[in-house]
């Protein structure tokens, strides 16, 4: 992997996916198997672009370097692409195929690492439609590299990161040598809003599309449902909590 | 069919433990647990009861590094020739079962919120809670993260064996400069009962009420992204979209309007009451229980109303 030859000029590559606005209608097609996009507006994944591409950029203009974006999909996703880029990422690859399944998403992009050398590879937590938060630790075992998972701080000093992030019931500090993984949660930066001169730098800016490596698919989605329709919520006197806890306890069951 | 258990035994065992192992035993076959650190063999024979036959503790190796403790729990894959390996959906899950999936070629399911079905698909909350959907794995070698609260554990067994096994950790690429942990709280994503308020309760220094019911009813506390972001709560304890998302069997919110990012965190909670002020909050579209009332006034009543419930002997 990478060689960091040029202490001072990173190369980073983000990863990005896109996802559904947070607003949009969720609903589903074809007898329940496929995600209704009629009317659906894509956005990049807030994950991987408040955390992950603006981190990268605060790195690049703190000490210098280069900042990729990479993307496993179609032709339609390169508006979203562009958006990424008008924030201020460098450059952009995308993989073209459909990424149903994150292992050969996350060996898509282990490929394009491999071959073409990264110092840091960046991730958002997890993907706001499919919740998975698989592909980050997937590109760090593909590559043999230390994955820091759900880092909430991020800093380079020279070749080693030193990086907090959560661990089941608190946080920890960790330091790691460079290469290395990160997926990148709350803390790690503040969303940026793309200006007029960033959303015009980003139409000239260079788009590689590179074809998939043949990988097999290990998951696939067969179908979807909707949870059961609420019932009515039922109102209670603020002056008689005895009636909430009884119903608490007889009704719902659950104290 | 084998199935191989991770459990994290770093804090002792919690319910997660008991809920991922009645999992594996409901898939099928023989379950074996792997876990690592210095727990008592004692406390980790009790995961027998659970469904497991076999627990293999690392007691070399801490867990501390995710890298090696995918490769301690590929070798005990590898070694119990397991089909199917299981996780509690926790973070230690978020960043071994990706590796352990590319290390075995195994087709990871992520939050499973249920049993395989009859056609084999296994069961996930979707668009940050909002839908289902069915995973099929097509690989011969699965992986399953189960979410928390999403099954209660059985007791059918007996205590079991443990032995000591030694998974071939290797060296460590992360070095651990300090870790905090919060004492003597309910790990809030385990948290059967949770209390959880907003902007409406004006102030940390008001957070004393919360804090009763909370302790009335043995519950743990949660707050929306508002409340963390001023920091009136530790960071922690925010659920919603962009923090925790929990699914408990009761989470009662006060002096929290409800928007779609905190929904998401919380909308797999099997019970939700709702207090606030403002008739029109969009909480009580979700709510199961609704209360239109000043917090400061209801969540006293409340707690006041859980002691004497309790008091009468439940």
């Amino acid at each position: 992997m990478p060689s960091f030859e040029n202490l001072g000029f990173m190369k980073i590559l983000v990863c990005i996916s896109k996802a559904p606005d947070t607003t949009s209608k969720i609903a589903f097609v074809d007898n329940n198997t496929r995600f209704d996009e009629n009317g659906v507006q894509y956005i990049v994944n807030p994950y991987d672009e408040w955390y992950s591409l603006v981190r990268a950029l605060e790195i690049k203009e703190t000490i210098g370097g280069n900042v990729t974006i990479i993307t496993v999909g179609t032709a339609t996703d390169e508006a979203v692409i562009r958006k990424a880029l008008a924030i201020g990422a460098d450059d952009a690859v995308r993989i073209d195929a459909d990424p149903t399944d994150a292992y050969y998403t996350a060996v898509q992009i282990a490929e394009y690492a491999k071959t073409n050398g990264f110092d840091l590879v960046l991730t958002g937590k997890e993907t706001i439609n499919y919740n998975g938060s698989q592909v980050g630790g997937m590109i760090a075992e593909a590559l043999d590299l230390p994955f820091i998972s759900l880092a909430s701080k991020l800093d380079v000093n020279g070749t080693t990161l030193t990086l907090e992030k959560e661990i089941v019931g608190g946080l920890q500090v960790v330091e790691v040598a460079l290469p290395a993984v990160v997926s990148c949660a709350k803390g790690m930066a503040e969303q940026r809003i793309p200006n007029m001169r960033g959303i015009m730098a980003a139409r000239t800016k260079p788009l590689q599309v590179v074809a998939p490596v043949a990988v097999d698919l290990l998951t696939s989605y067969e179908g979807y449902s909707m949870p059961a329709a609420k019932s009515a919520c039922k109102m209670i006197d603020p002056s008689n909590m005895d009636e909430l806890v009884a119903l608490l306890h007889n009704e719902a069951k659950v104290i | 069919m084998s199935v191989l258990v991770y459990i994290n035994s770093a804090n002792g065992l919690h319910k997660s433990a008991f809920e991922a192992v009645t999992y594996g035993k409901k898939l099928g076959g023989d379950v074996t647990v792997i876990t690592t650190g210095n727990t008592d063999s004692g406390t980790l024979a009790s995961l027998g009861k659970y469904g497991a036959s076999k627990v293999l503790v690392d007691r070399s190796f801490k867990g501390e590094d995710d890298q090696q403790l995918t490769r301690v729990i590929a070798s005990a894959a590898e070694q119990t020739a397991a089909s199917t390996v299981v996780f509690s959906h926790d973070l230690t899950a978020k960043a071994v079962a990706p590796r352990l999936s590319v290390r075995l070629k195994a087709g990871l399911v992520s939050g499973a919120i249920d049993v395989p079905s009859g056609d084999g698909t296994v069961k996930v909350n979707v668009f940050s809670g909002k839908a289902f959907g069915a995973v099929k794995v097509n690989s011969g070698k699965k992986i399953i993260s189960l979410l928390p609260n999403s099954l209660q554990p059985e007791e059918t067994g007996v205590d079991c064996g443990v032995e000591d096994f030694n998974g071939n950790a290797g060296e460590s690429k992360v070095k651990v400069l300090s870790t905090k942990k919060p004492e003597g709280e309910i790990p809030l994503p385990e948290a059967e009962l949770v209390v959880s308020a907003g902007r409406g309760l004006k102030g940390p220094e008001n957070w004393g009420i919360v804090e009763d019911l909370a302790k009335a009813l043995g519950a743990a506390t949660a707050c929306s992204r508002p409340v963390a972001d001023i920091g009136w709560r530790p960071h922690h304890e925010h659920v919603g979209q962009t923090g925790v998302a929990i699914r408990p069997n009761l989470y009662i919110a006060a002096g929290i309007s409800g928007a779609i990012q905190h929904l998401a965190g919380v909308n797999g909670s099997k019970v939700m009451v709702v207090i606030n002020t403002d008739p029109e909050a969009p909480f009580f579209k979700a709510a199961d229980y609704g209360v239109i009332g000043d917090a400061f006034e209801v969540l006293p009543k409340l707690t006041e109303a859980v002691k004497k419930f309790k008091a009468s002997g439940n």
